[in-house]
């Protein structure tokens, strides 16, 4: 195929991309959404099989690709589902190491001139230590989220200090190798080195609490990653796709750090929820909360005319989405209107939550988001927090708490306010929580699960 | 104009054009799906399969080939298993989306 051909056949990928982006906009539209990006993908790779040589090679790697991803895919834990991002963030960041890497020992199989530009060795360096980071980042990402390294976050005296250090002498290195005549590849390796040490030196000090923003972040630099290695190569279907996933992954680090109320900056600084600083006990009066059993709330649910559920991560964990369902399918049956309302930190990654309730076969109409139901919480009989705290805690309207101004759901407004917790420990925040000690609220204690299978048995 | 545009610049101006529209697009995107979102986005930048696949075809370079050929195996293990699982998840809501009409 011509070069023009190729390149407008990489046009239409391109558009096909955008229009995959365009139709989750709504989940009627979003499975064709979908279905467009894997047609835009099978034009890119087709167009571009007819330009390289080493069919059977790429086809066979290809084929092997095609099979773990499909195995992974088909296998993964919903609750997993935050590790399997991070998991795929790493691989695209690797892929950006190797293809600029294969780039720069021969720069002609990718139609580069065999004496690097000065302009390419710009990209080829933007496009390799944007991977590196993403790799390391993305794994340490991986680790803590499948729970094999801590989540706690680990930090040491100096450590922005080495950051920054090592970022000068990456830098530094970029530009022996920006300014040599030949291949400079002591400069180029020990560039790469360094970008993968800075990777996992900015992830390792953020905290289990935060990984949502982590996680969007590293969707970012994926993309950028990819755009990266499109400039590289003059590639523009790799510049649109690659700024298409950074912007979006910005988007979404932007949403995660409003829920939360933290400035990105000090989201990326870490050791939050680590400081023995951040917690408050109380005033030191010994608070009073009631407690009751899951049959005395069956009893205020069953009668009443609205409920409101909250699901937290800690519902996940107790894998007790489907005894919810069966909860609110009783309720249903006798009248009450049941709704679920979702704070957007709600599980481990952005929109997580969404999917766990959806994986439990809760119709979607019965989910609204914080914004859309947070001012029916006072017309409301019962609400049922299930597994939440930090984002019901109503010490976010107080000055001078170390939540104030975070975005919660209103749920100290209801009529009546249920709690099933394990016990009375404090969340990701350290804080204590005043809902638990209001006179309309119940605690009932128990693992989720158990306690919501009870509450539907009683429930008749 | 003073002689030829570089092609940094082009491809600059398509860069600056395309977060542009990144932007206008996923803003409209629904809470309830940025989960699919992410993992779509995650096939999406499976397109470096692109230059993977360009690494594994030069017949010049033996080890520069190889590697190409291990990038083209881990992005396809992003391109299928993105694609893949955002469409298992979005089956999820489509199930929900029959009982509720009914």
């Amino acid at each position: 195929m011509s070069a023009n051909l190729v390149a407008l056949a990489y046009l239409v990928a391109s558009v096909f991309f955008i229009l995959a982006l365009k139709g989750l906009s709504s989940p009627l539209t979003a499975r064709r959404g979908n279905f467009l990006g894997m047609v835009g993908m099978t034009i890119a790779v087709v167009t571009t099989l007819t330009v390289t040589k080493n069919w059977m090679l790429i086809l066979g790697c290809i084929g092997l690709g095609a099979i773990i991803g499909a195995v992974v895919a088909r296998r993964v834990q919903m609750t997993a589902m935050p590790e399997l991002v991070a998991f795929m963030h790493s691989l695209v960041g690797l892929s950006a190491v190797f293809i600029a890497i294969a780039a720069v020992n021969n720069p002609v199989s990718f139609g580069l001139p065999a004496v690097l530009t000065m302009g390419s060795k710009l990209e080829l360096f933007l496009g390799t230590f944007i991977g590196a980071m993403t790799w390391s980042g993305s794994v340490i990402a991986f680790l803590k989220l499948s729970g094999r390294m801590s989540g706690s976050p680990i930090t040491f005296r100096g450590q922005h200090m080495l950051n920054l250090l090592l970022a000068v002498a990456m830098i530094g290195f970029g530009l022996w190798f920006f300014f040599s005549d030949t291949t400079n590849w002591t400069a180029f390796a020990s560039m790469t080195a360094i970008a993968f040490v800075l990777g996992f030196l900015i992830i390792i000090p953020i905290g289990g609490a935060d990984m949502p923003v982590v996680i969007s972040m590293l969707n970012s630099y994926s993309g950028w990653a990819a755009a990266g290695i499109g400039f590289s190569l003059g590639n523009p279907m790799l510049i649109i796709a690659g700024s298409l996933v950074g912007s979006s992954g910005a988007i979404l680090s932007y949403i995660m750090c409003k829920a939360m109320n933290r400035p990105f900056l000090s989201v990326i600084l870490g050791g939050f929820g680590g400081e023995s600083g951040t917690i408050i006990i109380g005033d030191g009066e010994q608070k009073i909360h009631r407690s009751g059993s899951a049959d005395d709330a069956a009893f205020l649910l069953s009668n009443a005319d609205s409920v409101i559920i909250v699901p937290g991560y800690g519902l996940a964990v107790a894998r007790a989405q489907h005894s919810v369902k069966e909860l609110a399918e009783k309720l249903i049956a006798k009248g009450v209107t049941v709704r679920f309302a979702i704070h957007p930190v709600a599980g481990r990654m952005p929109g997580h939550m969404n999917v766990l309730l959806a994986e439990a076969e809760i119709p979607y109409e019965q989910v609204q988001e914080m914004d859309e139901i947070n001012s029916d919480f006072s017309d409301t009989d019962v609400v049922l927090v299930l597994g939440a705290n930090d984002v019901v805690n109503p010490a976010a309207y107080i000055a001078g708490s170390p939540i104030y101004g975070m975005p919660i759901l209103d749920v100290h407004k209801a009529r009546t306010v249920m709690v099933v917790k394990r016990s009375m420990a404090a969340g990701y925040a350290g804080l204590d929580n005043d809902l638990f000690y209001m006179d309309k609220t119940m605690m009932v204690f128990g693992d989720a699960k158990k306690v919501v299978e009870n509450m539907v048995k009683a429930v008749e | 104009m003073i002689g030829e545009i570089d092609s940094t610049i082009i491809n600059l101006t398509v860069f600056v054009l395309a977060i542009f529209v990144g932007y206008q697009v996923v803003w409209n995107v629904t809470p309830a799906l940025h989960t699919p979102l992410m993992s779509v986005t995650n096939a999406i930048s499976g397109i470096i399969l692109v230059g993977a696949m360009l690494a594994a075809g030069s017949v010049e370079s033996d080890w520069g080939s190889w590697l190409g050929s291990i990038a083209v195996i881990l992005a396809t293990v992003n391109v299928f298993g993105g694609f893949l699982v955002t469409q298992r998840m979005l089956e999820m809501f489509r199930k929900k989306d029959k009982k509720g009409n009914v």
